[in-house]
Protein backbone atom coordinates (compact mmCIF):
# COMPACT_ATOMS: atom_id res chain seq x y z
CA UNK A 1 0.00 0.00 0.00
CA UNK A 2 0.77 3.46 -0.30
CA UNK A 3 2.50 5.48 2.50
CA UNK A 4 2.77 8.93 3.19
CA UNK A 5 4.72 10.83 5.82
CA UNK A 6 4.76 14.84 6.50
CA UNK A 7 7.23 15.94 8.36
CA UNK A 8 7.33 19.43 10.00
CA UNK A 9 8.97 21.38 12.47
CA UNK A 10 7.78 21.61 15.89
CA UNK A 11 6.27 24.56 17.01
CA UNK A 12 8.31 27.39 18.67
CA UNK A 13 11.59 25.94 16.91
CA UNK A 14 12.50 28.57 14.01
CA UNK A 15 11.63 28.25 10.34
CA UNK A 16 14.07 30.53 8.40
CA UNK A 17 12.90 29.09 5.45
CA UNK A 18 9.48 29.73 6.50
CA UNK A 19 9.76 32.64 6.46
CA UNK A 20 11.51 33.81 3.43
CA UNK A 21 8.73 32.18 1.60
CA UNK A 22 6.50 34.01 3.38
CA UNK A 23 8.21 37.55 2.66
CA UNK A 24 8.32 36.66 -0.98
CA UNK A 25 4.79 36.32 -1.33
CA UNK A 26 4.38 38.76 0.52
CA UNK A 27 6.63 40.89 -1.95
CA UNK A 28 4.73 39.08 -4.99
CA UNK A 29 0.94 40.46 -3.68
CA UNK A 30 -0.02 37.94 -1.56
CA UNK A 31 -0.38 40.65 1.57
CA UNK A 32 -2.52 37.94 2.97
CA UNK A 33 -0.28 35.79 3.78
CA UNK A 34 0.71 35.56 7.75
CA UNK A 35 3.53 32.61 9.64
CA UNK A 36 4.49 30.43 6.72
CA UNK A 37 6.10 27.34 8.38
CA UNK A 38 8.03 24.57 5.38
CA UNK A 39 8.28 20.96 6.13
CA UNK A 40 8.88 17.59 4.10
CA UNK A 41 6.56 15.03 2.10
CA UNK A 42 8.23 11.69 1.55
CA UNK A 43 5.60 9.13 -0.06
CA UNK A 44 6.45 5.37 0.21
CA UNK A 45 5.39 2.26 -1.05
CA UNK A 46 5.12 -0.67 1.53
CA UNK A 47 4.91 -4.08 1.39
CA UNK A 48 2.12 -4.36 3.81
CA UNK A 49 -1.81 -5.08 3.48
CA UNK A 50 -2.55 -4.31 7.10
CA UNK A 51 -2.84 -0.73 7.64
CA UNK A 52 -2.09 -1.02 11.50
CA UNK A 53 1.05 -2.63 11.00
CA UNK A 54 2.34 -0.73 8.17
CA UNK A 55 1.56 2.22 10.64
CA UNK A 56 3.58 0.69 13.20
CA UNK A 57 6.11 -0.02 10.86
CA UNK A 58 6.39 3.59 9.93
CA UNK A 59 6.23 5.31 13.31
CA UNK A 60 9.38 3.39 13.69
CA UNK A 61 10.94 4.54 10.46
CA UNK A 62 9.99 7.96 11.34
CA UNK A 63 11.56 7.81 14.89
CA UNK A 64 14.62 5.88 13.39
CA UNK A 65 15.81 7.82 10.17
CA UNK A 66 12.73 10.37 8.68
CA UNK A 67 12.26 12.86 11.16
CA UNK A 68 14.70 14.05 13.95
CA UNK A 69 11.99 14.18 16.57
CA UNK A 70 14.14 16.90 18.64
CA UNK A 71 13.16 19.25 16.33
CA UNK A 72 10.22 17.75 14.15
CA UNK A 73 6.99 16.64 14.19
CA UNK A 74 5.63 13.59 11.72
CA UNK A 75 2.29 12.73 10.61
CA UNK A 76 1.57 9.19 8.98
CA UNK A 77 -1.36 8.35 6.39
CA UNK A 78 -1.36 4.93 4.42
CA UNK A 79 -3.81 4.38 2.03
CA UNK A 80 -6.46 7.07 2.01
CA UNK A 81 -6.54 7.21 5.45
CA UNK A 82 -4.79 9.97 7.45
CA UNK A 83 -3.80 9.99 11.11
CA UNK A 84 -3.42 13.02 13.00
CA UNK A 85 -2.80 12.32 15.98
CA UNK A 86 0.30 11.70 15.76
CA UNK A 87 1.25 16.07 15.23
CA UNK B 1 47.94 7.94 19.52
CA UNK B 2 46.72 5.27 16.65
CA UNK B 3 43.53 7.40 14.96
CA UNK B 4 41.15 6.38 12.60
CA UNK B 5 39.49 8.87 10.52
CA UNK B 6 35.86 7.75 9.08
CA UNK B 7 35.11 8.73 5.17
CA UNK B 8 31.35 8.94 3.90
CA UNK B 9 30.65 8.73 0.32
CA UNK B 10 30.80 12.83 -0.13
CA UNK B 11 33.16 13.32 2.98
CA UNK B 12 36.08 16.09 2.05
CA UNK B 13 37.83 17.42 4.76
CA UNK B 14 38.76 13.75 5.90
CA UNK B 15 42.22 14.64 3.95
CA UNK B 16 42.80 17.72 6.02
CA UNK B 17 42.34 16.29 9.84
CA UNK B 18 44.51 13.06 8.53
CA UNK B 19 47.28 15.63 7.59
CA UNK B 20 46.60 17.85 10.71
CA UNK B 21 46.32 14.05 12.90
CA UNK B 22 49.74 13.13 11.20
CA UNK B 23 51.44 16.57 11.65
CA UNK B 24 51.18 16.35 15.36
CA UNK B 25 51.72 12.57 15.70
CA UNK B 26 53.93 11.50 12.51
CA UNK B 27 51.13 8.67 12.30
CA UNK B 28 49.48 8.54 9.33
CA UNK B 29 45.62 7.50 10.69
CA UNK B 30 43.77 4.66 9.33
CA UNK B 31 41.13 5.32 6.89
CA UNK B 32 37.52 3.92 7.53
CA UNK B 33 35.28 3.64 4.71
CA UNK B 34 31.51 3.80 6.04
CA UNK B 35 30.57 0.43 5.32
CA UNK B 36 33.44 -0.96 7.02
CA UNK B 37 31.59 -2.38 10.44
CA UNK B 38 34.75 -3.72 11.87
CA UNK B 39 37.86 -1.62 11.70
CA UNK B 40 41.14 -1.35 13.50
CA UNK B 41 41.07 -0.59 17.15
CA UNK B 42 42.40 3.12 17.92
CA UNK B 43 42.48 5.59 20.65
CA UNK B 44 40.61 8.21 18.96
CA UNK B 45 37.75 8.14 16.04
CA UNK B 46 37.39 10.79 14.14
CA UNK B 47 33.94 12.19 11.80
CA UNK B 48 34.99 14.57 9.71
CA UNK B 49 33.50 17.18 7.69
CA UNK B 50 31.78 16.90 4.38
CA UNK B 51 28.51 16.63 2.88
CA UNK B 52 28.20 12.54 3.82
CA UNK B 53 25.07 11.34 1.20
CA UNK B 54 24.62 14.33 0.03
CA UNK B 55 23.25 15.52 3.49
CA UNK B 56 19.76 13.67 1.70
CA UNK B 57 17.08 14.12 4.27
CA UNK B 58 18.89 15.87 7.32
CA UNK B 59 22.60 16.38 7.76
CA UNK B 60 24.50 13.39 9.03
CA UNK B 61 20.90 11.51 9.27
CA UNK B 62 21.78 8.92 6.59
CA UNK B 63 25.70 8.61 7.57
CA UNK B 64 24.18 8.25 11.55
CA UNK B 65 22.67 4.65 10.45
CA UNK B 66 25.56 3.13 8.64
CA UNK B 67 27.68 0.36 9.40
CA UNK B 68 30.73 2.11 10.35
CA UNK B 69 28.93 4.25 12.94
CA UNK B 70 27.19 1.67 14.97
CA UNK B 71 30.42 0.17 15.83
CA UNK B 72 31.53 4.22 16.20
CA UNK B 73 28.60 4.04 19.29
CA UNK B 74 29.50 0.77 20.68
CA UNK B 75 32.86 2.18 21.01
CA UNK B 76 31.78 5.59 22.32
CA UNK B 77 30.05 3.76 25.14
CA UNK B 78 33.08 2.01 25.84
CA UNK B 79 34.76 5.15 26.18
CA UNK B 80 36.58 5.58 22.79
CA UNK B 81 37.16 9.30 22.24
CA UNK B 82 35.13 10.56 19.65
CA UNK B 83 36.04 13.79 17.58
CA UNK B 84 33.04 15.01 15.07
CA UNK B 85 33.85 18.01 13.17
CA UNK B 86 30.97 19.97 11.18
CA UNK B 87 29.19 17.40 9.31
CA UNK B 88 30.87 15.05 11.51
CA UNK B 89 29.00 17.11 14.35
CA UNK B 90 26.23 16.72 12.74
CA UNK B 91 26.94 13.09 11.93
CA UNK B 92 27.12 12.22 16.04
CA UNK B 93 24.46 14.16 17.31
CA UNK B 94 21.96 12.36 14.88
CA UNK B 95 23.73 9.67 15.74
CA UNK B 96 22.73 10.17 19.70
CA UNK B 97 26.14 10.70 21.03
CA UNK B 98 25.55 14.29 21.42
CA UNK B 99 22.60 15.88 22.65
CA UNK B 100 20.48 18.83 20.17
CA UNK B 101 20.64 18.93 16.42
CA UNK B 102 22.30 21.35 13.72
CA UNK B 103 19.45 23.41 12.22
CA UNK B 104 19.48 25.36 8.81
CA UNK B 105 21.66 28.65 9.25
CA UNK B 106 19.43 31.64 11.13
CA UNK B 107 20.15 33.62 7.97
CA UNK B 108 19.89 31.15 5.15
CA UNK B 109 23.42 31.17 4.29
CA UNK B 110 26.76 29.20 4.06
CA UNK B 111 28.78 30.83 5.60
CA UNK B 112 33.08 30.46 4.74
CA UNK B 113 35.10 32.84 7.22
CA UNK B 114 37.41 32.76 10.32
CA UNK B 115 35.43 32.96 13.45
CA UNK B 116 36.46 33.69 17.04
CA UNK B 117 35.93 30.88 19.88
CA UNK B 118 35.99 31.20 23.33
CA UNK B 119 37.37 27.94 25.04
CA UNK B 120 34.91 27.16 27.89
CA UNK B 121 37.35 24.95 29.76
CA UNK B 122 40.46 23.44 29.77
CA UNK B 123 39.60 19.84 31.89
CA UNK B 124 39.03 17.42 28.76
CA UNK B 125 41.45 15.27 26.60
CA UNK B 126 40.56 17.77 24.05
CA UNK B 127 41.04 21.11 25.24
CA UNK B 128 43.82 20.28 27.95
CA UNK B 129 46.15 22.43 26.02
CA UNK B 130 43.88 25.70 25.95
CA UNK B 131 42.97 27.81 29.06
CA UNK B 132 39.82 28.26 30.07
CA UNK B 133 38.40 31.56 28.82
CA UNK B 134 41.08 31.62 25.95
CA UNK B 135 39.74 33.07 22.66
CA UNK B 136 41.02 31.27 19.56
CA UNK B 137 40.66 31.92 15.56
CA UNK B 138 39.62 28.88 13.11
CA UNK B 139 37.37 29.23 10.38
CA UNK B 140 34.06 27.52 9.86
CA UNK B 141 32.29 26.49 6.62
CA UNK B 142 28.73 25.28 6.72
CA UNK B 143 24.76 26.05 6.09
CA UNK B 144 23.70 24.16 8.80
CA UNK B 145 25.54 24.96 12.16
CA UNK B 146 22.77 26.66 14.01
CA UNK B 147 22.72 24.25 17.38
CA UNK B 148 19.58 23.80 19.11
CA UNK B 149 18.47 22.07 22.05
CA UNK B 150 15.33 21.92 24.02
CA UNK B 151 15.41 24.66 27.34
CA UNK B 152 15.89 20.76 29.82
CA UNK B 153 18.63 19.77 27.52
CA UNK B 154 20.47 23.40 27.09
CA UNK B 155 20.53 23.88 30.93
CA UNK B 156 21.97 20.44 31.05
CA UNK B 157 24.77 21.24 28.71
CA UNK B 158 25.38 24.06 30.93
CA UNK B 159 25.06 23.02 34.07
CA UNK B 160 27.37 20.23 33.50
CA UNK B 161 29.85 22.47 32.09
CA UNK B 162 29.06 20.42 28.42
CA UNK B 163 29.27 23.54 26.21
CA UNK B 164 33.17 23.34 25.29
CA UNK B 165 33.31 26.53 22.34
CA UNK B 166 31.31 29.63 22.01
CA UNK B 167 31.62 31.93 18.98
CA UNK B 168 32.47 35.07 20.59
CA UNK B 169 33.93 38.62 19.31
CA UNK B 170 38.01 38.66 18.86
CA UNK B 171 37.86 40.34 22.44
CA UNK B 172 36.09 37.14 23.92
CA UNK B 173 33.11 38.70 24.36
CA UNK B 174 30.07 36.42 23.86
CA UNK B 175 27.20 38.07 21.76
CA UNK B 176 25.49 38.57 18.61
CA UNK B 177 28.61 39.93 16.76
CA UNK B 178 30.43 37.07 17.06
CA UNK B 179 28.04 34.11 16.02
CA UNK B 180 28.10 33.42 12.44
CA UNK B 181 24.72 30.89 12.52
CA UNK B 182 22.57 31.76 14.84
CA UNK B 183 23.30 29.02 17.43
CA UNK B 184 21.38 28.84 21.00
CA UNK B 185 23.57 30.51 23.21
CA UNK B 186 26.66 30.46 21.15
CA UNK B 187 27.26 27.06 21.28
CA UNK B 188 30.28 26.11 18.53
CA UNK B 189 30.93 22.53 20.22
CA UNK B 190 29.52 20.36 23.04
CA UNK B 191 31.07 17.40 24.39
CA UNK B 192 29.22 14.39 26.01
CA UNK B 193 28.68 14.20 29.75
CA UNK B 194 32.19 12.19 30.14
CA UNK B 195 33.76 14.52 27.77
CA UNK B 196 35.28 11.38 25.83
CA UNK B 197 33.27 12.41 22.39
CA UNK B 198 33.45 16.39 21.09
CA UNK B 199 31.66 17.56 18.26
CA UNK B 200 32.33 21.24 16.94
CA UNK B 201 30.96 22.81 13.92
CA UNK B 202 34.42 24.89 13.15
CA UNK B 203 37.62 23.53 11.71
CA UNK B 204 40.56 23.21 13.84
CA UNK B 205 42.38 20.96 11.21
CA UNK B 206 42.18 24.00 9.01
CA UNK B 207 44.60 26.41 11.11
CA UNK B 208 47.13 23.95 11.84
CA UNK B 209 49.81 26.06 9.96
CA UNK B 210 50.92 29.89 9.91
CA UNK B 211 51.03 29.24 6.29
CA UNK B 212 47.21 28.52 5.93
CA UNK B 213 46.36 31.79 7.63
CA UNK B 214 46.76 30.66 11.47
CA UNK B 215 47.58 27.15 13.87
CA UNK B 216 45.13 27.95 16.78
CA UNK B 217 43.52 24.86 15.95
CA UNK B 218 46.58 22.70 16.38
CA UNK B 219 46.04 22.88 20.15
CA UNK B 220 43.06 20.83 20.06
CA UNK B 221 45.35 18.05 17.95
CA UNK B 222 48.54 18.36 20.83
CA UNK B 223 46.14 18.08 23.51
CA UNK B 224 44.55 15.02 22.11
CA UNK B 225 48.06 13.65 21.58
CA UNK B 226 49.22 14.14 24.84
CA UNK B 227 46.30 12.86 26.84
CA UNK B 228 45.81 9.67 24.24
CA UNK B 229 49.55 8.98 23.53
Amino acid sequence: MKARVHVTLKNGVLDPQGKAIGHSLNRLGFPEVGDVRQGKYIELEIAETDKTRAKARLDEMCRKLLANTVIENYSIAVADEIDWKKE
Amino acid sequence: MKAAVLVFPGSNREGDVAQAIELVTGRRPAMVWHGDGDFETTDLIVVPGGFSYGDYLRCGAMAAQSPVMAEVRRRAARGVPVLGICNGFQIVTEAGLLPGVLMRNAHLKFVCSDVHLKVETSQSLFTNRYQAGQVIRVPVAHAEGNYFADAETLKRLEDRGQVAFRYCAPDGTVDGSGNPNGSINNIAGIFNETKTVLGLMPHPENAVEPMFGGSDGKGLFEGMVEALS
